[in-house]
């Protein structure tokens, strides 16, 4: 926990903070609507005597009251899929619509561009993908047990994305949930800050830097780019949406989000961010009980 | 990248759905695609399946250029031959063949030939005697299928995902069946951005059987198997 000291100055009630952080977090699942409606989805649950427990933010997750969510019928039958409560904001702030050209920059394992397809009812294009074939592995093996058909599965530096294997050259929008050092999977992962460092946060942070540009210059005008992270660190966070507002066509937009969470901080380290950062959304553990993470919604201006 | 996501079982993901060797990138270098070598048929004599890449299916025979590649007109009518789901189900998806036989289904956008991991999902098996349609295929479509499904009970739907081949009369045609179960009934479903709507009283697919001789294979490959036992 050492390392999450420096957050201190920027976290309300910082002791129920660190305390949220000890607890263990349960098990939840998202609602697969490209095999299964919420309701036949927990008539399955019911029926089965796995114990539910539906969020009041989004109707399509549900907390689970078994270790092993694997072995459940909704499962196998692909109507659920094991995925920590907050992963399912950033694909829901990202809105798709059926039909569209979407990027997940990061796609691997799976969850959140299954998630995508979904909210688009399966119909257009998804391009997922990832720089490692082995995470790719698992993302097209959860993408086929889930049903997904509208997606095209790309093993690039996302850095470099090259649009070549395509007929279009933009996407009308991008989501880039980004690699990050992890800080706010430390109820899930004790060991999440082992390797823990400063420079860590920096070398990682140059590369969230790289995939956010390159997201927005493949998305259109007017097109729409989601970050997020499952980290609390400023530099891995506003710092790389400014350097975004600095070096690329864009805005920093407003969002609705049914968790309670904090606003993007101003100023960091000595550092000041543009105002506007203010519209992204801190989601601590302690606020819903949850994993911790960071989203922010660009447009693109040109 | 929240590593929340549910696991897989180790390694098997490759061996269900994958032709080529996975191998570990280091993933810092820039992968560029390579450039396109697209040969345009001539119309003539038929080419070579190139393993590597998607190629769209032709729509029929007549347009076929590639040796013993299935066209989208006969992978429509075995579905449609064979399980009874209908042909319209399929009207906004192509059908393309990566690897030799494997055919895929797709949603979206995508020009052809194109050389990329994976598009929209496998579906079929074919250039063998007996089509073969995956698992994941009939858990996404199969609830359409009116021929050749054998309704399993709950204790025989379990012991089928577990992997296991058991002994079951069966009346209609031998081969490859598409295994269901009730599940979850009385549900209304719920249309538009919640996916489609659920028939409440259909049979749910659980995956692919091969049944001969008196006997359901379960056909359900490792890594999708489950032991599941319910509560109640």
């Amino acid at each position: 926990m050492e390392p999450l000291e420096r957050y201190r100055p920027i976290i309300d009630d910082f002791e129920a903070f660190l305390e949220a952080c000890r607890r263990p977090l349960g098990t939840a699942v998202r609602v697969n609507t490209i095999k299964a409606s919420v309701e036949r989805a927990i008539a399955v649950l019911s029926e089965t005597g796995t114990a539910y427990e539906r969020v009041d933010w989004n109707p399509r997750v549900l907390r689970l009251e078994t270790d092993s969510p694997g072995s459940t019928w909704t499962s196998f039958h692909g109507f659920t899929y094991g995925q920590e409560e907050v992963s399912a904001v950033p694909a829901g702030v990202l809105d798709p619509q059926p039909g569209e050209r979407v990027w997940d920059a990061c796609g691997a394992p799976g969850g959140k561009t299954t998630q995508i397809a979904a909210l688009m009812d399966d119909r257009g294009t998804v391009v997922a993908n990832d720089n490692n074939l082995g995470r790719l592995s698992a993302l097209r093996f959860n993408a086929e047990r889930l049903g997904a058909t509208s997606l095209a599965v790309t093993n690039q530096d996302a850095r470099n994305f090259s649009m070549k294997p395509f007929e279009f050259d933009r996407f009308d929008r991008a989501l880039v949930d980004a690699p990050c050092s992890c800080e706010g999977t430390i109820r899930k992962n004790p060991d999440a800050l082992e390797d823990w460092s400063e420079d860590h946060l920096h070398s990682v942070a140059g590369i969230q830097k790289g995939i956010l540009r390159r997201a927005i210059q493949t998305t259109r005008e007017g097109g729409t780019v989601v970050y997020s992270t499952c980290t609390f660190a400023p530099e891995e966070n506003e710092a790389v949406v400014q350097h975004a507002l600095e070096n690329e066509p864009c805005e920093v937009v407003d969002f609705d989000l049914g968790l309670e969470h904090s606003p993007g901080v101003t100023a960091w380290d000595g550092e000041e961010f543009d105002p506007s950062l203010e519209q992204a959304a801190r989601i601590y553990p302690h606020q819903n009980d949850t994993g911790g993470f960071f989203v922010a919604k660009l447009e693109v201006t040109a | 990248m929240a590593g929340d996501d549910e696991p897989i079982a180790d390694g098997e993901a490759a061996a269900e759905s994958d032709d080529e060797s996975v191998v570990e990138s280091d993933g810092e270098t820039a992968v560029e695609p390579d450039n396109e070598t697209a040969v345009e048929p001539d119309g003539e004599s038929l080419e070579e399946n190139v393993g590597q890449r998607f190629d769209r299916l032709p729509a029929t025979a007549a347009e076929r250029r590639v040796e013993g590649r299935a066209t989208r007109e006969e992978v429509v009518d075995y579905f449609a031959d064979r399980f009874g789901i209908p042909a319209e189900t399929f009207e906004e998806y192509t059908f393309w063949e990566k690897g030799a036989g494997k055919i895929w289904i797709y949603a979206g956008e995508a020009p052809s030939p194109i050389e990329i991991e994976a598009i929209g999902m496998t579906c079929l098996r074919t250039r063998q005697e007996h089509w073969k349609p995956t698992t994941d295929f009939v858990q996404r479509f199969g609830r359409r299928a009116t021929d050749c499904v054998i309704e399993l009970s709950r204790e025989e739907a379990r012991a089928f995902i577990d992997g296991q081949d058991q002994d079951l009369e069966w009346n209609g045609d031998w081969g490859y069946l598409i295994a269901a179960h009730e599940i979850g009934v009385g549900s209304e479903g719920r249309p538009g951005r919640d996916g489609e709507a659920v028939e409440g009283a259909a049979l749910e697919p659980l995956g692919v059987g091969l049944y001969v001789h008196g006997e359901l294979q379960s056909v359900v490959p490792k890594g999708r198997q489950r032991s599941v036992s319910d509560r109640r």
